[in-house]
């Protein structure tokens, strides 16, 4: 267990509104460990992002985060600002969605890649410029020594996104997460991203957080995988067993709802209806209501994360039923 | 960058001269002249006196008269004030005026800045609470009222400050009226700066720098502020004309040897030759401070570049 690096225990994330408490993100937990891939997979608005960014310190002012987050043995949840940005950008580090617009459009990129430098390792103008010039010649940017001294409207996308990168990397942190990273990219850039973060996470051994909605980014990637809905994680383990026989119906859903190649009835079967609102959730378990194979006991009681006997865990009462279904399709 | 400048003044050039065309007709357009009394001069004498100064030509003539004479430097004399010309009242006022103004336009868009930051990064906070509330009266009470409000209690009944007069540069006599015309100045930028601060700070970038942990210091100093500053550097131009609109009055009631005086005056008796000598001066002026604008702007933003 000596090389965990990112211990995420019972952690929630809450949303104080002006009449009400929301919650975002409910008890979530899973262990990383060096070089180690998990990709945390849900719709929009189930919290995947919040409980990252929470870890990362940039929730919103009405944000609250709760339970644990280690990193290497450190506690981040309820550090102060001023503590945290020693950690920050040094051993974890973020990608964000939109390379559009998360990088500063008034400084030039080496200003913005070399001031991590000087705060983490206190390094040299020159030293640090120098450093940051190779590191985008490690993201692949054919010619770094243009793009180093730009502003991002010059450049495109998938540079812009490629340059993200290359600033997450640049101290070499334990944890890198990716929220969404190639979102707003074109397909053929997107997969030129997921074969750069094969590389990278081997080169540095940084474990790898991928936040997607799409599963198609997961499939090659990913060692772990953890899917979200309403806030709470209703299955988690490794990636090529939920891919081939999934056991929570959402999971199910999900996998029907990416197009694949050997899919040979040409058709997409999606998630029926819609995410739930988090200030009303049904009773039970969150997706009964869309939920094919809801029974009275799913309104009645919620299901518990159970540990099955393939090291994943679900929360659903009928995984044996969802399993079966996917035998038969 | 030389080449968009002078062009930048060449254009200015139709500019000025629109203002001026602008200014002569509806200074002309006002009802009255510069000699109407309540008991009118003889007929001969009236006759002679708008012959001396061309008024008894026709109006296009008068107006040729003048733009060659300002083309050459010449203001033509004052109508007002007998025996000066208006470039030497403008001499004689101008400097005070533009000192003044100065002033409190540095000291005014500095402090706004300054407390626009401040209460973005404390929103909700009681820094910001203050800063709403001095923003209020700075843009409610009219200067007019505010100089009198300070001369009373400031000046006669605290004693603490001269309440106006001008014995020769003297700093305690500039206190009060720099803070008259500076206040609303600094009220506008504050809640300019203010206003773009806290958008700034909701911006994806500003969350990219917070996650490279290099600190709200540098965050605030290197990657919000010049962002922030662009709708405030706008509003310098339009800010500087009001502060120098104020700057008439605040003289006039501060007993301060400015522009002012003559301008009201002015104004008041139809005095054409200095009413139009002043506005050029305006014009002149707001035409320059809208040329370092648009070069500030160059400096901010790396997309605006100037062929």
């Amino acid at each position: 267990m000596s090389d965990t690096v990112l211990d995420v225990k019972g952690l929630s994330v809450t949303f104080e509104l002006h009449d009400r408490e929301v919650r975002a993100v409910t008890d979530m937990n899973f262990s990383l460990k060096a070089g180690e891939t998990l990709a945390v997979v849900g719709e929009s608005g189930s919290g995947k992002s919040q409980a990252f960014l929470s870890i990362m310190g940039l929730l919103a002012r009405n944000g609250r985060a709760t339970g644990s987050a280690k990193l290497a043995g450190t506690e981040l949840v309820g550090m102060n600002p001023r503590d945290l940005d020693e950690i920050r950008g040094r051993d974890i580090a973020m990608i964000f969605q939109d390379p559009m617009t998360s990088l500063n459009p008034y400084m030039r990129i080496s200003e913005q890649m070399v001031e991590v430098l000087e705060r983490h390792k206190r390094m040299k103008p020159a030293e640090a410029l120098e450093r940051a010039r190779t590191m985008l010649e490690t993201v692949r940017l054919p010619d770094a020594k243009r793009v180093i001294r730009a502003y991002p409207h010059e450049l495109s996308g998938g540079q812009r996104q490629r340059v993200m990168i290359a600033m997450a990397l640049l101290c070499e942190p334990k944890v890198l997460i990716a929220d969404e990273p190639t979102t707003a990219l074109d397909v053929t850039v997107q997969a030129q991203m997921l074969k750069l973060f094969e590389e990278l996470t081997d080169t540095f051994d940084t474990a790898l957080v991928m936040i997607t909605h799409d599963l198609g980014v997961v499939a090659g990637l990913a060692d772990q995988m953890m899917v979200m809905y309403a806030g709470r994680a209703v299955e988690k383990g490794n990636v090529d067993e939920l891919f081939y026989s999934p056991r929570h119906p959402y999971t199910l859903g999900l996998l029907h709802s990416t197009p694949r190649v050997e899919n040979k009835r040409g058709r997409l079967d999606p998630v029926a209806g819609l995410p739930p609102n988090l200030t009303h959730l049904p009773p039970g378990c969150a997706f009964n209501p869309r939920c094919a194979f809801k029974t009275d006991q799913c309104v009645k009681e919620r299901p518990a994360l159970i540990p099955r006997t393939d090291g994943r865990v679900t929360a659903c009462f009928h995984d044996d039923a969802v399993k079966e279904k996917e035998k038969v399709a | 960058m030389i080449n968009y400048v002078l062009r930048r003044i060449l254009a200015a050039l139709p500019i000025a001269f629109i203002a001026i065309t602008l200014c002569f007709i509806v200074m002309r357009a006002a009802p009255g002249g510069p000699f109407d009394r309540e008991r009118p001069l003889p007929p001969a004498v009236m006759q002679n006196v708008l012959a001396h100064y061309n008024l008894d030509k026709p109006l296009w003539e008068q107006y040729w008269i003048y733009v060659s004479g300002v083309l050459q430097g010449d203001f033509g004399p004052s109508m007002t004030s007998y025996d000066f010309s208006v470039s030497q009242l403008l001499a004689i006022g101008l400097p005070f005026t533009l000192m003044l103004g100065m002033i409190a336009f540095v000291l005014a868009t500095a402090v706004g800045i300054i407390a626009g930051i401040i209460a973005a990064v404390k929103q909700n906070q009681w820094p910001d609470y203050i800063l709403v509330f001095a923003v209020m009266i700075g843009v409610i009470i009219p200067n007019f009222l505010m100089a009198a409000l300070l001369q009373l209690g400031i000046g006669v009944h605290l004693g603490w400050l001269p309440a106006g007069g001008w014995p020769g540069f003297s700093i305690p006599h500039l206190i009060m009226p720099v803070l008259v015309l500076s206040w609303p100045h600094a009220a506008r930028i504050s809640r300019l700066m203010r206003g773009s601060m806290i958008e700034v700070l909701g911006t994806n970038y500003i969350r990219t720098a917070k996650s490279k942990g290099i600190g709200e210091r540098l965050i605030l100093a290197r990657h919000a502020v010049k962002p922030a500053l662009i709708p405030v550097v706008s509003y310098l131009g339009p800010g500087l004309s009001y502060l120098l609109t104020g700057s008439l009055v605040v003289e006039q009631v501060f007993g301060l040897p400015g522009i002012g005086r003559y301008f009201i005056n002015a104004a008041l008796n139809r005095d054409y030759g200095l009413v139009l000598g002043t506005t050029i001066f305006y014009v002149i002026l707001i035409l320059i401070l809208n040329l370092l604008v648009d070069i500030v702007y160059a400096w901010i933003d790396p997309k605006v570049r100037y062929r």
